[in-house]
This record gives structure tokens, C-alpha cells and sequence, in this order.
């Protein structure tokens, strides 16, 4: 029987897909059409080392793992514009980088993101920002299921997902940290349809505009008292939103801040803490 | 006998089905391109496509694809003898393939027209499940003999090998339809043979299948309970016969299906109005060895009808797109995309609940009457 790695079979050395990148002085345009996913991250790295700091990226469809492989010393960060529907794992493991979409994205959006910031003109997938540990993500529209799975923070890194639309079910699962916005923008009744929000949470806060049942929540979350620094929190998250995608959408930030937001905290740090100790 | 790896591959399934509405029939070159675009969700282990509105003239006739492995002639014999006995065989002949499509020991496939000639006891079955009783003797009884397609106007095409080289060995592209389906394999749990590559298929049910089903044993023994015997080493064998007995010889609508195959949580019916209490718990009561456990995204097909449908939870992804008469369905957005850059709509549904695609009336009766 024969076994092929479809991931590595037939990529191309750098100087055969060099014809696809057109780099003027810091700004590289790549034709992503017939490139293969490690040869679109491969030449990706090749545009920044021979010194481009902004990559334009035309028709995307399906590579995989977009900038996952620039990690460079501190200090080299780039911008990546991309039209068309990137792949998954967007921006997985993030450095530093600047990410923006004009377009859909797909499953694992900023999956174990590092740092940097990935903004979407469009909707993404499931698992968008699974255990991401820094930087911040821009949803215009929904996502998926299992957004935030275990998303993390620790000291002052603490990373921010803002999604402009609702969520599919299992919001914040075993979410460990960061901060999760979801604006509810585009709810028709006002209710999100999303259950099991918060489910096996252990830290971090969800804000959440819009409707849910108690009903709706897992068992490991609580509801609490906005408070002062939430809002002011809130004011700088929502006009950095509407600084993204005031143009496209209609948005009004003292609209948004002038309705409830409901705040998502995790009951226990250790919801499973009993379960395997006697 | 197929001995499985015993190394584990852990990666996803591709689905891709694209339906045109209003019963118009288009070749296989789009479903080729679109699997092109996520050739990395497969490892080469399965390919296969299945074609609805396939044979318009002999429409009238249950077509039989049957995969003679090793090229046994005692198993070809044997076939042509019991179809001889049990069918008119208004017409038969091997199946082309390119010889130099990049595949490695393809198997014979052959294909027959027929029409059923019931004796006996028999003459109580209506067409249909005489058809089944019949693929079920063959995929039971003959050694190397297995039916991988039995409807009318409509048959599958699958072997060992990327979709790309299946359809390359079948000639996909010279074959046209209204509704196309299409998988790419990693298989996990079961080997890669060219019986085990979907689509599955019993008369004109289709299902292709990214993900594992856990509850396999219990659903085997229950559709055993109604003649369904599961021959081909895959989990995904059952999907095809549970949606065969609840909506063929069951009469219930794919929205009724969904909610038995994928049924809600009992926590989240613990919060619906009375009737639809009442009705979520007869389903999961009446048919609860139907529940299909595991991670599982399906698109199905049978004449007239498309559908998507995930578990409740969707552990396996699921994309839908629109445009004009075509529904596209997809496990990623981008192999949509690839060949309809430019869709009305695209949306994600969430698990449980189906996408579902109907050819108008119309041209319903143009392809099945």
C-alpha cells in the first residue's frame, strides 16, 4: 500500500516559487494561486529575510498554518494582508505579526497564538483562538464551535478575542485566562443560540452582549456585577472594533455600550480538582 | 482477507457534494477540483465520488457496480450466475478505467443493469428491499464479490488512492449528474481497502463520512435486526443502512432522521416547550440504539435529495454555500470556493441540525420518473 505525506509531496524549492512573490523595497505581493501550503509559508519567510515587511498575499484558498513559520528575533514584525479564504490553523503560533483577512477564515483561527493580532473582514471556523496565550484576534462576523478552548494568560499577557457576531456552542471551554468579547451584533431576536458557554472554565472573563438562558451556561461559570474598570475595559475594546470595521458594518459604540453586557467568570479554579482525589 | 495497519494515522476525512436544483447535470470536473483543494485532508487511502442522474438511459433499471476483488473469476461467475437466476439483465459491462491512472492493483468492477424477477416468497418484497435482500446475498455469500452501488440513474466509483486518482482511473470527467458527492480518506480505525473507500451505497443511498463512529456495535446489531448486514471492515457501512430503513422503508423526513441520529442532549430537552419534550424523548426512547456516538460529519444522498448533517456536538467540520440552483456542501470553505468563488450565502450549521438540499418538483420527474 502506498503512504504519502500529502503536506511535503511535490512542495518546491524556493527558487522554482520565487516567481510568484513580486517584492518592492518593504512591500512583497505573492500570487498564492498555485502554491501549496508550505510552499506559501516558505516563501513567506523568503520575502521577509530578503526585506519585506508588509505581504500582501492574493488568491488564498486553503493553505494551512499562514504565518506560522516567521518567528524571527524581536523586533522584525510584519504586516500579511490576505484576499481570498485562508486555511486552517491561521496564524497558529503567531509572533508578533499583524494578520488581516479580507475574507472568510477557517477552523483554528490563532491556534496557541503567541503574540501579534489577526483581524478578520468575514467569519471564521471552530476552535478560533485555542489556547492562545497573547496578542488579540478581530472577528467581524460569528464563529464556530469551542471558540477559546482553553485559551490562557499569565502576568500581563493576557490575550482578547472580540467577535463582532455569536457563537456556536461550548463558548470558552476550559478557558484558563484571556479576556473573550462577543458583541452579539448580528443576533436577529437578540438571544444567542450558543450552549454550554463557559463549560469547565477555570479563569479568564467572557463579556457578553445578548441574550442566553441560565440554561445555557456551563455549570463551572457564574454571572457577576459589571463594574467600573469592565466598562472602561469594554469602551477601549469596542472602539478598537469599530475602528476596524466601522467602514463595512454599521456600528455605533455608545449604541453597543449602551446595552447590558453580561459578565462570565469561572466559579473555581480547579472544577476537577475532586474528581481522581479522595 | 484485508489485514489492517497496525500503526495509526491521526487526520481528517475530506467531504465535498455539490447539488444542482434544478436537475441539471454537470460533469465530474468541479467535485474533482474542489477535493484537489484539500488533497492534504486525505493520505492517498480512499477516494470516491457518487453520481445521481448517471445512467438517464436506463433509468428504468437498478444498476449493480460490483468490485470483483483479486479479478476472481469463480467470484465473477458466481455473480453473473445468481443475477442471472434472480434479475433480468437488460445489459452488463466491465466498468472503463484508465490504465495508467496512479493506482496500485485495482480490482475488476463490473456493471449490470437489471430488473428484478421475484419468485416465491419473494413476490411479497417490493422491488426495493428484493434488491437489498439480493446485495446482501452477494456481499455475504460470494467470496470476492462486493456490490459497492445498487440504485437506479445513479452509481458510486471508489478505490484505494487520492480522489484525484480514482477519478482519473474511473474517467470521473466523461460522467455527468445532478447531484455529485465526493470523499478523500484517512483511515483510522479500519484499513484502506477498495471496498472500505466511500461512498457507501444501498439501491440509491449515498454516505460520505469524515470522523469514527463509537457506537458501531450497537447500531450493526440493530439494522441486523432488519436484514442490513455490514460487510465492508468500515463504520461508516451503518450511516448507509440507517438512513435507508428510517427514511426509505420509514417514510420519515431527514428533519425527523437528524434528530435520531444526532439527538439533543437531555439537558437541552429539559428546557423545550411540552411538545417538543414529548416528541425528543419518544425519539430518543423508540430508537435509541440508532444514536450515532463519536465525531461524524455526513453528506447524504438519494435521488431528489442532498444532505449535511454533523453530531450534536460537531466534533467534524461542516460548511454550506449557495449559489443560484447549486448547494454546495463542504468540509471547508475554501474547496468551495476553488470552484464557485462567488456564492450567494455560506453558512455553518450547528451540529444536529441538517442542511438539506431539494431538487424542485419539476425536474424531480425528469430524473426519476
Amino acid at each position: 500500500m502506498r503512504f504519502v505525506d500529502s503536506y511535503l509531496e511535490g512542495v518546491r524549492k524556493i527558487d522554482e516559487i520565487i516567481k510568484y512573490a513580486k517584492i518592492e523595497g518593504e512591500v512583497a505581493e505573492i500570487d498564492a494561486r498555485d502554491l501549496r501550503h508550505k510552499e506559501l509559508n516558505d516563501l513567506m519567510r523568503e520575502c521577509v529575510l530578503r526585506g519585506a515587511r508588509k505581504l500582501i498575499l492574493k488568491n488564498v484558498c486553503g493553505q494551512r498554518y499562514i504565518g506560522t513559520r516567521l518567528f524571527f528575533n524581536p523586533g522584525v514584525n510584519v504586516e500579511i494582508v490576505i484576499y481570498g479564504t485562508p486555511g486552517n490553523d491561521l496564524g497558529a503560533f503567531l509572533s508578533g505579526h499583524r494578520i488581516i483577512v479580507y475574507g472568510n477564515a477557517q477552523d483554528g483561527v490563532g491556534n496557541t497564538m503567541d503574540s501579534g493580532e489577526i483581524i478578520v473582514h468575514g467569519r471564521a471556523g471552530d476552535v478560533v483562538a485555542m489556547a492562545m496565550r497573547g496578542g488579540k484576534i478581530f472577528i467581524r462576523d460569528s464563529v464556530g464551535y469551542r471558540t477559546a478552548i482553553h485559551m490562557k494568560e499569565y502576568k500581563e499577557r493576557i490575550p482578547l478575542l472580540v467577535i463582532g457576531g455569536t457563537a456556536q456552542d461550548f463558548l470558552g471551554e476550559y478557558m484558563a485566562g484571556g479576556r473573550v468579547v462577543l458583541l452579539g451584533l448580528n443576533l436577529k431576536n437578540g438571544k444567542h443560540k450558543s450552549h454550554y458557554i463557559g463549560t469547565g472554565m477555570h479563569g479568564g472573563i467572557i463579556y457578553l452582549r445578548g441574550k442566553v438562558e441560565d440554561y445555557q451556561l456551563g455549570k463551572e461559570v457564574g454571572v457577576v456585577d459589571m463594574e467600573q474598570e469592565d466598562w472602561k475595559f469594554l469602551e477601549k475594546v469596542v472602539e478598537e472594533f469599530c475602528g476596524h470595521f466601522g467602514n463595512e458594518i454599521k456600528v455605533d459604540k455608545d449604541e453597543i455600550l449602551g446595552e447590558k453586557f453580561m459578565k462570565l467568570i469561572p466559579v473555581t479554579k480547579r472544577p476537577y480538582g475532586k474528581i481522581y482525589a479522595y | 482477507m484485508i489485514k489492517p495497519r497496525d500503526d495509526k494515522d491521526f487526520q481528517a476525512c475530506g467531504l465535498f457534494g455539490v447539488m444542482d436544483r434544478s436537475g441539471e447535470r454537470f460533469n465530474g470536473k468541479m467535485v474533482v477540483e474542489a477535493m484537489k483543494n484539500m488533497h492534504v485532508r486525505g493520505n492517498g487511502l480512499g477516494g470516491g465520488f457518487a453520481v445521481y442522474g448517471l445512467y438517464p438511459e436506463y433509468k428504468d433499471y437498478y444498476c449493480l457496480h460490483v468490485m470483483i476483488q483479486d479479478w476472481n473469476e469463480d467470484a465473477k461467475r458466481e455473480v453473473d450466475k445468481f443475477l442471472d437466476a434472480n434479475f433480468d439483465i437488460v445489459h452488463d459491462e466491465e466498468i472503463p478505467t484508465n490504465e495508467d491512472a496512479n493506482v496500485v492493483n485495482p480490482p475488476l468492477f463490473w456493471r449490470y443493469f437489471v430488473y428484478p424477477q421475484k419468485k416465491g416468497d419473494d413476490k411479497r418484497l417490493s422491488d426495493d428491499d428484493y434488491v437489498i435482500k439480493k446485495v446482501m446475498y452477494i456481499n455475504t455469500k460470494i467470496k470476492d464479490a462486493y456490490v459497492i452501488s445498487s440504485g437506479k440513474n445513479m452509481g458510486v466509483f471508489k478505490g484505494v488512492g487520492f480522489p484525484e486518482d480514482i477519478a482519473e482511473f474511473f474517467m470521473i470527467e466523461k460522467y455527468k449528474g445532478y447531484i455529485w458527492t465526493a470523499h478523500s480518506r484517512f483511515p483510522t480505525n479500519t484499513p484502506g481497502w477498495w471496498g472500505g473507500a466511500h461512498p457507501f451505497c444501498i439501491l440509491d443511498w449515498t454516505v460520505v463520512h469524515n470522523g469514527e463512529i463509537s457506537s458501531y456495535g450497537t447500531n450493526k446489531r440493530y439494522l441486523e435486526m432488519f436484514g442490513y448486514y455490514c460487510t465492508l471492515q468500515t463504520d461508516t457501512e451503518v450511516m448507509a443502512y440507517a438512513f435507508d430503513l428510517l427514511m426509505r422503508r420509514q417514510k420519515l423526513p431527514i428533519e425527523i432522521v437528524a434528530k435520531i441520529l444526532a439527538p439533543p442532549m437531555w439537558d437541552i430537552i429539559d428546557h423545550m416547550d411540552e411538545k417538543r419534550k414529548k416528541l425528543y424523548t419518544t425519539l430518543r426512547m423508540v430508537y435509541a440504539p440508532l444514536l450515532i456516538n463519536g465525531p461524524w460529519t455526513v453528506i447524504v444522498a438519494h435521488h431528489g435529495e442532498m444532505f449535511g448533517l454533523t453530531d450534536r456536538i460537531r466534533l467534524r467540520p461542516i460548511t454550506a454555500g449557495e449559489k443560484g440552483d447549486l448547494l454546495f456542501l463542504s468540509s471547508e470553505e475554501s474547496a468551495i470556493r476553488a470552484v464557485c468563488p462567488n456564492l450567494d450565502r455560506v453558512w455553518t450549521p450547528h451540529g444536529g441540525e441538517p442542511v438539506i438540499g431539494r431538487i424542485n418538483e419539476k425536474a424531480l420527474k425528469k430524473v426519476v420518473e
